[in-house]
């Protein structure tokens, strides 16, 4: 039985179909989620993609936080199921309160758009439980707000508890010691800054985001057959 | 009563504000050689009809922690003048 991942689209989304079709390509099932429904319909993942939620207005998903499905995303999380946000995704869950701290400009003013290098630091979470601690791998980022910011409890407790997922092996973006994505306390709810769906194939220049993927999908699984 | 309601949302200090930091560095381009501490904060106007100037404030407070304003990384004031209804 393959599991089903529930990809949540808001006004402004656009990397939906991508997530999706990564997902189907690794043997899951992917079930498309608009922001006015009131419930995640049962999906063992859910994925909070890329793009520019409710135009980014105010602030990086910011309104996104208030559409109907967000309770049923932190309703989801709280039973342990797995979420993880990509880019706007990894915006919206701070936002949210799913995840600590928040998303600011980039250092430099500028948006980035670049395959980077990145070290996976903890294997606990969801998003990384087949990867090796120590593993570099090569994912593409596409953002201007990616410099995560935390105050000095939040990064201690982030070090402490090793909810540190990802980091950037060279920073692109100011980034607080160097975060690409972290994780909840209980590693069910991860956010980061890169595209592991644009890292899913050969043709796409990378395979590195699979094991991601594989991860996530491993988690649903688990999941699914408790 | 209406009240028309200000808010300016600034960077909390020792946050990053690469637009300011920006701005900082290109003002001495024209000249303005004399310019330091410049950031770039949000302003955000509304009209409110509530009981009192207290319940008013209040109520934009609760707003701006709710949504106004990220207090991660954002503070904010608020100016609350009366006005009459149009």
């Amino acid at each position: 039985m393959s599991v089903t991942v529930g990809v949540v689209v808001f006004p402004g989304t656009n990397c939906e179909l991508d997530v999706s079709w990564a997902i189907e390509e690794l043997g899951g099932r992917a079930e498309l989620l608009w922001h006015g429904e009131r419930s995640v319909r049962g999906v063992d993942a859910v994925v909070v993609p890329g793009g520019f939620a409710h135009g980014d207005y105010l602030r990086t998903g910011a309104i996104a936080r208030f559409s109907p499905v967000m309770d049923a995303v932190a309703d989801h999380a709280a039973a342990g199921g797995p979420v993880v946000g990509i880019c706007n995704g990894f915006q919206v869950l701070t936002e949210a309160g799913l995840l600590p701290g928040a998303l600011q400009k980039n250092t430099g003013l500028t948006f980035v758009c670049d395959t980077v290098e990145l070290e996976v630091v903890s294997t606990r979470s969801v998003l990384t439980g087949l990867a090796s601690p120590g593993a570099r791998l090569r994912i593409p980022i596409n953002h201007f707000e990616g410099n995560y910011v935390c105050d000095p409890d939040t990064r201690r407790a982030l070090h402490d508890d090793d909810r540190i997922v990802v980091r950037y092996v060279d920073n692109p973006n100011g980034s607080l010691d160097d975060i690409a994505g972290i994780s909840n306390e209980a590693g069910n709810v991860v956010g980061l800054m890169p595209h592991p769906e644009r890292a899913s194939h050969a043709l796409l220049g990378s395979t590195d985001g699979v094991v991601l993927l594989e991860s996530l999908l491993a988690s649903a699984a688990e999941r699914a057959a408790a | 009563m209406r009240y028309e309601v200000r808010i300016d949302v600034t960077h909390l200090p020792g946050v990053l504000d690469p637009q300011g930091a920006t701005v900082e560095r290109a003002l001495p381009a024209l000249g303005y050689d004399n310019v330091s501490g410049v950031s770039i904060a949000k302003t955000i106007r509304l009209a409110l009809d509530a009981p009192s100037e207290s319940v008013a404030r209040d109520q934009v407070d609760e707003m701006c922690r709710r949504l106004l304003a990220n207090p991660v990384i954002e503070r904010y004031t608020v100016e609350v003048v009366e006005v009459q209804p149009a």
